[in-house]
């Protein structure tokens, strides 16, 4: 099997007393479909935080791409090939949609803004976002603001692409919608770790799925044996 | 093109004024009123573009200031030495105050940057050599030809200063630096996962505006023939700097042109008709007005008036 792409060995992440990791240890392969669940609080959001870098985690190392980012700023991270999407959309607000992809395809591909409008351009029509390239962002619907946050982090040509609850909050059919986009960024050779609660979407799009709780990897598996793993139940059913 | 092209005709028009036999008077005002438009211009670089509220002008201008006086009273450096290396001092001032207040945010960067005013007042005024807290009376050298007065003189200096700090500005609000500066307005988390450094690019805006505000502070004591601690380090500059830039608009270089020439203009009108203490009442109810009936400033009403949506 060739190297992986991403590796986090060991990441442990505390909040004061609170343990929001420990000793996190996974593997994802380039090109793959990656599926994180867990139920509220279990820390997947605080594990993608410290792949992409906004946090900084006190034991553990994330080598991708065959080097060690575990010091780098975010900043770095992103020029390297990791793109993330945020939980809460963060569009810069005061910018057009366009703009707001100019901002990677300027500062991570240093593309001229001729360059990278064509290209923004290409990006939005694929996400069916090109109509409202021109309207600030302030302005979009939800549903509109997450295919933004995709958007956007396609502009910075990512190698990865972390989608943080893309789908949350969205209705059937604008799931189905992103999906779509997703499985097709896919297709493209990028590598996506997908943090769901919606598991109808995760077991739909996922080769591989790790399951999360308090911190911890309870167990791994194809999205139809994660199911049923009783680890699992117990953790989203409790008792 | 057309920018530069307005530059030159403000600065032709300004030196002609200095040489005609304008009342003495008219520069005296004219002066401080330029001041207020480098200084709301420089604020405008760091608290406007990247949306970190600095308190701190007055430290900055103290610092430029402080500066000039020393070199002045040292080696009798002249005005234009005196103002570069003032910019200097406030660049360093910038950096360090930059690196050590930057990872703060909102109202707590703000209140660290009075923190820095109340500090460098303090070393002012246990300075012997430059007069402590009684000051220093300062004898202005001969004015250089073809300048009939000092004043003249430091008003045309004022207007090129202006030039250059809105020239600055207006490039660094069109260049790359200016988008991400925006970005990391918007949401600093969302800028770096885009590839911004965004702490990179705070100190540029700090270390920019800092050179800035102390450049726009150097010439004052000379323009006083005075320097003292209490005036110099005085918080009032704080919010003429920044009430420019609100009241102008913020996200454009034009806004704190705009919101300075307004505000110290009304400012020196009041002072003179009424008195100086109804003018910082004036302040006060303009900045209220303008954050809560016009919070994108006058170039926010003029964008709106020009697209009705």
């Amino acid at each position: 099997m060739a190297e992986a792409l991403l590796k986090v060995n060991g990441v442990s992440k505390h909040f004061g007393g609170f343990t929001a990791l420990s000793g996190v240890t996974v593997e994802i392969a380039r090109g793959e479909r990656f599926g994180l669940i867990g139920p509220n609080g279990s820390g997947k959001t605080t594990l993608i935080n410290c792949i992409s870098g906004l946090l900084r985690n006190e034991a553990g190392r994330i080598v991708f791409d065959g080097r060690d980012v575990t010091p780098l700023a975010p900043h770095q991270r992103t020029r390297l090939g990791i793109a993330r999407s945020f939980q809460v959309p963060r569009p810069f607000h005061t910018m057009t949609v366009l703009e707001n992809l100019l901002v990677p395809s300027a500062y991570v591909v240093h593309l001229s803004d001729a360059e990278g409008t064509d290209k923004a351009m290409d990006i939005l029509k694929g996400m069916g976002l090109a109509p409202k390239a021109h309207q600030h962002a302030a302005q979009l619907s939800q549903v509109e603001l997450r295919k933004l946050e995709l958007a956007r982090a396609m502009a910075a040509n990512p190698k990865l692409l972390i989608s943080d609850e893309a789908m949350a909050g969205l209705s059937g059919a604008e799931v189905d919608e992103v999906l779509a986009i997703l499985f097709r960024l896919n297709e493209a050779g990028i590598t996506i770790i997908m943090i769901e609660h919606i598991m109808q979407a995760v077991m739909r799009f996922s080769q591989r799925v790790v399951c999360l709780d308090a911190g911890k990897i309870i167990c791994e598996g194809t999205p139809q044996s994660i199911v049923q793993h009783p680890e699992v139940q117990r953790a989203y059913l409790g008792a | 093109m057309k920018f530069w092209i307005g530059a030159a005709v403000f600065l032709v028009v300004a030196i002609g004024f200095a040489l005609s036999p304008v009342n003495e008077y008219f520069f005296f005002a004219a002066y401080v009123i330029l001041t207020a438009v480098v200084l709301a211009t420089a604020w405008n670089i760091l608290g406007g573009y990247a949306g970190y509220v600095n308190f701190g002008p007055p430290a900055f201008i103290g610092v430029g200031a402080y500066t000039a006086v020393v070199l002045f009273k040292a080696i009798g450096a002249p005005l234009v030495v005196q103002i570069l290396a003032g910019a200097a001092m406030g660049a360093l001032l910038g950096l360090g105050v930059g690196l050590l207040t930057l990872r703060l945010r909102g109202i707590f960067f703000a209140i660290a940057t009075v923190a820095v005013v109340f500090i460098m007042e303090t070393l002012a005024i246990n300075w012997r050599y430059v007069g402590g807290a009684t000051g220093l009376q300062l004898q202005r050298p001969e004015v250089m030809a073809p300048f009939t007065s000092y004043t003249r003189m430091l008003f045309a200096v004022m207007a090129i200063m202006a030039v250059v700090s809105v020239a600055v500005a207006r490039y660094v609000q069109g260049s790359w630096i200016g988008r991400g500066l925006r970005a990391l307005r918007d949401s600093e988390e969302a800028a770096e996962a885009n590839g911004v450094p965004t702490l990179k690019l705070k100190l540029f805006a700090c270390v920019v505006s800092g050179a800035l505000l102390a450049a726009g502070g150097a010439p004052m004591p000379m323009y006083l023939s005075f320097i003292e601690p209490a005036s110099t380090f005085n918080l009032a500059y704080t919010v003429s700097s920044l009430g420019g830039a609100i009241i102008g608009g913020m996200s454009h270089w034009g806004g704190p042109i705009i919101g300075a020439l307004i505000l110290s203009t009304l400012q020196q009108i009041i002072t003179v008709t009424i008195s100086g203490e109804v003018n910082v009442l004036i302040v006060g109810v303009l900045l209220v007005l303008f954050v809560v009936l016009a919070p994108e400033g006058v170039m926010g009403l003029f964008k709106r008036w020009l697209k009705p949506s």
